[in-house]
Formats: C-alpha cells, sequence, structure tokens
C-alpha cells in the first residue's frame, strides 16, 4: 500500500455520485430551470409581452377555471370512493381481498384515454352496449359524457385508487392497542372509526387527496376526450390545441400556461403541507397491525357492494369497448352476424402507424424502464445507504417532474431541446429520443422509490462484507448490490414500462410523423371519428397491460408491501 | 499477519462521543478481546479499523501501514482484513464455493489456484461437501464457518469477529468457543473479537480489553482482568466484583497491604504503588467471603434473600454498619436463615482498587 492507498476507490466513488447528480439535474433541474426562464425571457430576452398576453387573453382564465373545477370535483369523487373502499378493505373482514384490490386499482394502471373511450361506448347514441339492449338514446342526442360532469366523475374513478393507496399503507401502521384501548372503553366500531381511525389517518388522507388533485389537474386524456368535442377545454387540454394548431411559435405562450398550471399543482401540494403542520399526528406506539372488525350478517351485503362498484366502474366500461372494437362500422349493431374482428386486424397488420406506435411504445416504455433501473439502482445506494445532504435535494429534484403536471415537463422538453444541442448540431424536437427523454424523467420515480425500500430490507454487511473482501464500488454494485436488488428493481421496471406505455399527455405534445406512440394513436383514431380502430387498439393495450400485472403476481413473493399497488 | 495499534482513536457522531480516545496495542498473532456492554462503542470501534468510518482524531496502524487518520483514510476495499460478521452476511444469491471465492476472484486470482484455495478453506472449517449448497441451506454454525473460511481464505493480516456468537444457541456457542480457539492456535491470525459476553471474552482472549461509554478502562489478560480491576466499573462489570470501602493500614513490599473492612482487618492484595490511605476501595469476589460463627474476625450483615440456586444458595445481605452496602456469596445447602437474620462475614481476599487509576 503506497501513500496513494486508495485514490481509485475515492476517484470512482466521487466520480459514480456526481455523474447520478449530473444525470438528475438534467432530467429534472434543467427543463424545469429552462420553462422557468421561458416565462419571463422568451427566446433569452427579457421580456413580459408574452407573459402579459396570455394573462389578459380569457381563454386562459376559462382554461384555468375549467381545470379547477374539474380536479377539485374529481378529487371529491375519487376520496369518497376511495376512502370508502380503503376502510373496508383495511379494516374489515371481507374475503376475496386480494383479488378485489387489484379489480380496483387496474384503472389507475390503464391509460386515461382508455378509460375515457371506454366509457364514451357505453353512454350515447350509438353506444354498442345500449343498442343491443335496445335503450340507446335517439340519434343525434348528446352523449352525457362530454361535460364537465362527465370529466369530474371519470377522473374520480380514475384517480380513486389513489387516495385508496395512500389511506391503506397509513391503516396498515394503524397500531392495534390504540383501537383495542377504545373498544376496551366501550366504544362501537363506527365511533371508533370516528374518533380515532380517521382522526389519525390524517396525514395519509390529506397526502392521498393532495396527490389525486395534482393527478386530475394534469390528466390529458379523459378532458382531451370528453373536453375537446364539446369544446370545454381544460389548462393541458388547451396548451395541446395550441401547440398543435400553431406550432413552436407559440412556445412562449404555452410556457407561460405551463408555469400557471404548474404553480396551481405546487399550491396543491403546499396547502397539504400547511394542513397538516397545525397539528401534531404522530403515533407514539408501534405494534402489529389491528385485527380486521368482523362485519357479521352486513359482511355478504358490503362484499356485493363493493363487487358492484367493481362492475359499475371496470367491467361494464370494458365489455362497452370490447363490443365496440367488435362492430365493423360505428352505429352498426352488434349481431352474431355483424360481429368481426377486422378491426383488430387492420389495427394489427394494415394501418402502418399502428404498426409503427407498437415498436415505438415497446420500445421506448422498454428503453425508460431498463434507464430508469440503471440509474435508480446506484442513485438509492446513495440516497439510502450514504445520506448526504446533497442527496436529499437530489431526492426531491427526482420527484418534481412526476409531481408536476406531464404538460409542464413535455413543454420544457421541448424549450430544451427545439435548438440543436451544442456540439453535435442536431435537434432532438420530433425524433423518439425527446418522449424518450420525458419519459426517463418523469417516470424515474416510479422506479426509484421501489429500489429504494427494497435497500431499506437489505442487510447493509452483504456490502461490506463484500467491501473488506476488497471489492471496488462498481463491482460490488454489479456482483452483490444488483443480484440482490433485482426484485425491487424489477417491480420498479414494471411500474415505468406499463405507465410510459399507457401514456398520452408527454407524446401528444411531443410526437411527429414515425414517432407516434399507442397512446397517439388510439386519441388520433378517435378524433377523427373511429371509435372501432381506437376501440380495438384500447382492448389491445389493456390486455398487455392486465397481462403484466398478472404475471408480477406469480413472481412478487419477496417484494415489501405496498411495492406493487395492485397486490392486494 | 500483522500486529493493530490503535492510537488515540475518537469518533463522533454529532456532539455524542461514541469512542473517546481510546488506544489499544493488538500483538502479531494475538486474540484481543473487546468487551462492554452494548452501545459502549466497541462496534464502533470495529468499524473505525474496519474503515467503515472515517475518524475525528487519532490513528490506526495495521502493520506499518497508517490505515486511518485524520489526514489518510484507506477505503475497507485496500485493508486487506476479514470480518465475520454478527449476520454473517453471506451472499444468499451465491453458493458455499462462490461465498469463499468471492475475494479471491476480486484479487484476481485464477483458477485452479482459486479451487484449490477454496477447497482448501472448506476443508479448515469442516465444511467439504457443502460447496455447492446455498447459504439458506445451511445451520446456524455452518454458516459462521462459511463465514469463517470466506474472511480466511484470502489470508488477511488481520481478522474482526463481531459477536460472531450471538445468534447461536448456547450449546452451539460453546463448540464454536472451542472451534475458534482451536482456529486460532492453528493460523496464528491477529485477531479482535467483539462481544458483550465476558464468559465468552475469558474463555477465548489472550487478553481483553474493557470499553464504557466510548472509553477504553483496561487491556488486561483475563486472570489479571479478574484478580486486579483498574478501577470500580470494570470491578464491577466483571464477575459481579463488590466494590467495598477500606482503610489501607500499612503496606508491604510484597504486593499486599492490611485494611480494615468495617473494623474487620483483612491482608489484600494492591498496587506496588499503593500507600496507607484512609478511603480507599476495595474489589471483593464473592467466592473471597464466607459465613463464620461470632467472635471471629469478620463484619457484620443482615440477610435481604437467598435465593436457591441448585445445591447451594445466592445470599444477598447488607452490611448492618452501612445498610446501602449490598454483599453477596454463596452459602451451601442446607443452610437455614431467615429474613433480616443477622450473620457474620469473613473476608479471605480482596483487592485495593488503585487510586487515580487513570491518568
Amino acid at each position: 500500500m503506497t501513500d496513494a492507498a486508495g485514490w481509485r476507490e475515492r476517484v470512482e466513488d466521487t466520480a459514480l455520485l456526481w455523474a447520478l447528480v449530473a444525470v438528475v439535474a438534467v432530467l429534472s433541474v434543467l427543463p424545469l430551470a429552462r420553462l422557468l426562464l421561458e416565462g419571463v425571457a422568451p427566446n433569452g430576452q427579457f421580456s413580459t409581452a408574452a407573459l402579459a398576453r396570455v394573462l389578459a387573453s380569457p381563454t386562459t382564465w376559462t382554461a384555468t377555471q375549467h381545470s379547477l373545477v374539474t380536479a377539485l370535483g374529481g378529487t371529491v369523487v375519487a376520496v369518497v370512493i376511495g376512502s370508502v373502499v380503503a376502510v373496508i378493505v383495511a379494516l374489515t373482514d371481507v374475503r376475496a381481498r386480494n383479488a378485489f384490490v387489484f379489480c380496483f386499482v387496474l384503472p389507475l394502471m390503464l391509460a386515461p384515454q382508455v378509460v375515457a373511450l371506454a366509457w364514451l361506448q357505453l353512454f350515447g347514441p350509438s353506444s354498442t352496449v345500449l343498442k343491443m339492449l335496445g335503450i340507446a338514446p335517439a340519434m343525434g342526442s348528446r352523449n352525457p359524457l362530454y361535460s364537465a360532469e362527465g370529466i369530474m366523475a371519470l377522473l374520480g374513478i380514475q384517480y380513486a385508487p389513489l387516495v385508496f393507496l395512500t389511506l391503506r399503507a397509513g391503516l396498515r401502521t394503524l397500531p392495534q392497542e390504540l383501537v383495542e384501548a377504545a373498544l376496551a372503553a366501550g366504544a362501537s366500531p363506527f365511533r371508533i372509526l370516528r374518533t380515532i381511525v380517521l382522526p389519525l389517518m390524517t396525514p395519509p388522507l390529506v397526502a392521498g387527496i393532495a396527490l389525486c388533485f395534482v393527478s386530475c389537474l394534469g390528466n390529458f386524456g379523459i378532458p382531451a376526450f370528453l373536453g375537446i368535442p364539446g369544446n370545454y377545454l381544460v389548462l393541458p387540454t388547451l396548451i395541446y390545441q395550441r401547440l398543435a394548431g400553431l406550432g413552436p411559435s407559440v412556445l412562449s405562450e404555452v410556457a407561460v400556461l405551463s408555469v400557471l398550471i404548474g404553480v396551481i399543482a405546487v399550491a396543491g401540494i403546499f396547502v397539504q403541507d400547511l394542513m397538516l403542520r397545525r397539528r401534531d399526528f404522530r403515533i407514539t406506539t408501534t405494534s402489529h397491525a389491528m385485527q380486521p372488525f368482523s362485519l357479521h350478517r352486513w359482511r355478504a351485503p358490503v362484499e356485493i357492494a363493493l363487487w358492484t362498484l367493481t362492475v359499475v366502474v371496470l367491467v361494464l366500461p370494458l365489455i362497452a369497448l370490447v363490443l365496440t372494437s367488435l362492430v365493423p362500422v360505428i352505429g352498426v349493431p352488434l349481431t352474431g352476424k355483424t360481429a368481426t374482428l377486422a378491426n383488430y386486424g387492420f389495427v394489427l397488420f394494415d394501418h402502418a402507424a399502428t404498426k409503427r406506435a407498437f415498436v415505438n411504445s415497446f420500445g421506448m416504455s422498454a428503453a425508460a424502464a431498463v434507464a430508469i433501473v440503471l440509474i435508480a439502482v446506484p442513485l438509492a445506494y446513495f440516497l439510502v445507504w450514504r445520506r448526504l445532504r446533497l442527496l436529499r435535494i437530489l431526492n426531491l429534484a427526482a420527484e418534481m417532474p412526476y409531481a408536476l403536471p406531464g404538460v409542464v415537463l413535455a413543454i420544457a422538453a421541448i424549450l430544451v431541446f427545439l435548438k440543436p444541442l451544442p456540439l453535435l448540431g442536431i435537434s432532438l424536437y420530433g425524433t423518439i429520443w425527446i418522449i424518450l427523454f420525458c419519459y426517463i424523467a418523469r417516470f424515474l420515480v416510479l422506479g426509484l422509490r421501489p429500489v429504494i425500500s427494497g435497500y431499506y430490507q437489505l442487510d447493509r454487511t452483504l456490502e461490506e462484507a463484500a467491501q473488506v473482501a476488497g471489492a471496488r464500488l462498481l463491482h460490488r454494485l454489479r456482483t452483490i448490490i444488483l443480484p440482490l436488488i433485482a426484485p425491487a428493481a424489477m417491480a420498479g421496471a414494471l411500474l415505468v414500462f406499463l405507465t410510459a406505455f399507457n401514456e398520452l399527455t408527454v407524446s401528444a405534445l411531443l410526437w411527429s410523423s414515425g414517432t407516434e406512440t399507442l397512446g397517439v394513436v388510439v386519441f388520433s383514431f378517435q378524433q377523427g371519428g373511429d371509435s372501432t380502430y381506437a376501440s380495438a387498439l384500447a382492448v389491445l393495450t389493456v390486455a398487455v397491460t392486465i397481462a403484466l400485472m398478472l404475471a408480477t403476481l406469480l413472481t412478487s413473493g419477496r417484494l415489501a408491501v405496498g411495492v406493487l399497488p395492485w397486490r392486494g | 499477519m500483522a500486529r493493530l495499534t490503535i492510537d488515540h482513536v475518537t469518533k463522533m457522531f454529532g456532539a455524542f462521543r461514541a469512542l473517546d480516545a481510546v488506544s489499544i496495542e493488538v500483538q502479531n498473532g494475538e486474540l484481543m478481546a473487546v468487551l462492554g456492554p452494548s452501545g459502549c462503542g466497541k462496534t464502533t470501534l470495529l468499524r473505525q479499523i474496519a474503515g467503515f468510518d472515517k475518524l475525528d482524531a487519532g490513528r490506526i496502524v495495521i502493520g506499518d501501514t497508517v490505515v486511518s487518520s485524520t489526514a489518510r483514510h484507506i477505503p475497507p476495499e485496500r485493508r486487506r482484513i476479514g470480518i465475520v460478521f454478527q449476520s454473517y452476511a453471506l451472499w444468499p444469491h451465491m453458493t458455499v464455493a462462490e461465498n469463499v471465492a468471492y475475494g479471491l476472484t476480486v484479487a484476481g486470482v485464477k483458477e485452479p489456484e482459486r479451487a484449490l484455495r477454496v477447497a482448501a478453506a472448506l476443508t479448515l472449517v469442516e465444511l467439504d461437501g457443502f460447496a455447492d449448497r446455498r447459504p439458506a441451506a445451511l445451520s446456524g454454525g455452518q454458516r459462521q464457518r462459511v463465514a469463517l473460511a470466506r474472511c480466511l481464505v484470502t489470508e488477511p493480516s488481520l481478522v474482526l469477529l463481531d459477536e460472531p456468537l450471538a445468534n447461536l444457541d448456547v450449546q452451539l456457542r460453546a463448540a464454536m468457543e472451542d472451534e475458534f480457539k482451536r482456529f486460532h492456535a492453528r493460523t496464528g491470525t491477529t485477531m479482535v473479537y467483539i462481544t458483550h459476553d465476558q464468559a465468552e471474552a475469558m474463555a477465548l482472549a489472550d487478553r481483553i480489553a474493557v470499553m464504557d461509554h466510548g472509553r477504553l478502562l483496561q487491556v488486561a489478560t483475563p486472570s489479571q482482568l479478574y484478580r486486579e480491576p483498574v478501577d470500580e466499573t470494570v470491578a464491577g462489570f466483571i464477575g459481579e466484583g463488590m466494590v467495598v470501602p477500606v482503610e489501607v493500614r500499612s503496606v508491604d513490599g510484597d504486593g499486599t497491604c492490611w485494611t480494615d473492612f468495617f473494623g474487620h482487618g483483612v491482608r489484600m492484595r494492591c498496587a506496588a504503588s499503593q500507600r496507607a490511605a484512609p478511603m480507599a476501595r476495595a474489589c471483593l469476589r464473592a467466592s473471597d467471603l464466607r459465613v463464620v460463627e461470632p467472635n471471629t474476625p469478620s463484619v457484620r450483615a443482615r440477610v435481604d434473600r437467598a435465593i436457591y440456586q441448585g445445591g447451594f444458595f445466592r445470599l444477598e445481605t447488607h452490611v448492618e454498619a452501612q445498610p446501602d452496602l449490598l454483599l453477596h456469596l454463596t452459602a451451601r445447602e442446607p443452610f437455614l436463615f431467615t429474613p433480616n437474620a443477622a450473620i457474620q462475614l469473613q473476608v479471605a481476599d480482596g483487592w485495593v482498587i488503585p487510586a487515580l487509576a487513570k491518568d
């Protein structure tokens, strides 16, 4: 050992850490900073003209109002459904819990545009289902979902699982003896729920509400399918229309709109923080999770109610979607004679853009999943085992692109990549690389969280043993840590893949001919009036999603509770 | 093999002094036990020696190389040491042979030498035939031996053992203690053995370093530690010693002195530097005390309780002249006592704890 002993190790350590810092900075800090800059200094020159123009436009404020109304309405629906279901599933002795959780969480994993499309097929004058039942409204009457109420209802159904998941995670940590003490004091289960459980569950409930609000606010698929036909525009769809209609020349204006929606989202998170700061919710005792309350003779009725809910919010719309995908033309009643697989044949074999979209969506989702695992495994290593202050900031930065609405990141990415890259001299705008960049930036945190929880489950001495055996950091990561963290990394990769695979918000703003995604193609079919093709393609994506989710249930035995949301 | 010098090592966690100027010199080939209650800093010390943390003051030298100081920190992967972890830390995704071979692979040892050395290490711990098993398929004792083989296969200059027997059941512990001792004799490796179990430390170690609250209290052979504790903490911690007030009347040149223990004259052992002192402290052992007839030189005590321990009683008493001074001893069966009965205790031996034990 010379005096330079340890030099290579230190260099390797430091280089890896700073490489990760650089990657996260490029993925999150750079685009968001660029977006903010554009708001006050379009094209690099300080000017408030774009800002003033946008803020003076009545369209801006109408869309803002619509955004707030639908996001708040959707949140209310989601909170009511999600919290009731969470309390029942987490605290009572209903049976077939795992199957129910899988079905209930499924809408969250499906693409919003697919959910919207499915519901549109359930109502309206050309609904195949209603026609089969002979109760379709007269031709020419309006589909009731083309309205603010329709948007709210679907947002609520899509994001109820978010409230459910955060609340159930909280209920899982509720100490048994707090409830038992109340029982011993003679309180009835309902009274305990009202006076003990729900007050203690304020933090997860508020967190769920905030998450739900931000998700509703940033949702593009549902207001695009339900709002655009009736010219009911929210901020994301307004941004889309401006950019799609006028191209990058309106970039400064849409940048201001993106900042506006970002500000509303941050305000929502801020209110959450404010609400939780007023009181102390820390739970002082720790113990086993509580025993479920017995529902006695109410068990069967409650179970029937839960499964009815599943049928209404999941099964019926999906049936409607499947039925529509089987009719030759919208409006033709579905019978044994008219049923056809021609729509599937068309989207799978004939339509060039769809074939490209399959390749693009599969390829980019897989690439994003792999890239995110490669970033997340070393990043989480430093986050969990090296606790530096710098890293906490890094963690926060990694969360930002996901916490903010997708349009914000998409516009920011256009701003960063519209001009040719320095040194290389090529522009990424209009290529698949800008979409892939956004996927990695936006979904990084989805892959990171399971990996972080995986590290917490791992005994660090396993790494230290390799260290004293002489293995350097990269060697340890490859031979010891990666194999041990692999199940968690797989779960993270899968979450990334499924989310990117069903994604529309980002690609709707960034696609160009040749870089279509499946979401974009479904959207284009529907906008062009080809609901049958759109439905066929949507059914295929739903099938892929459900198949992958089911596959993980067979292999997820070693994962921590709560890593895969759809596991009961 | 190498000697290990721990020189005034200090480690802070925020404002908490986890290690406070600890100095220990471990000789080449010695087995040094580091003994102390949980939270005393012994695991922190091990992590400094291994290099997992950077220290705040002092230095650590392995062989002739400074591996840790405020100016220099050689990372663990370059220290050529072996560690047996409390949890064993066997890699669950590798077989026994792969676990053992890992350090050799990292060091660039090629086949067939690698396979030969792995086989030799497994033979040494008597695990031939287990090479292709996974750690999950082994018993606690077998895992322990794999961990040992893994740490020794690279012939480290120094082996650290972090409470390696803590996770084993009582019978297996005794067997493994034996095995460690033979093992150390056979390999002659310098070892630092962290434990909170004094019986284990006494049975295994050449010398024991006693720690408490981040400070080193005493480094001595097991016998010296028991017979001549350096201060009251060590006296109380090792072998349940009783610390009592005595007056040192006169000191003889042969390492003994005459003391007065509540009017009972006792010859005790003392340090060569011991001087006559009116207010000294002494360490008594249960085996130094016995119940005697009245009118023999003794001290008067009262029985608090007698606990039957199979063949004999543990008698807990207090000195009548100073009721908060508790003495315990063993008394053979049959022993008849009534609570609060007065008895006479004779002290056969004791150790006068040196004043100003620390500088």
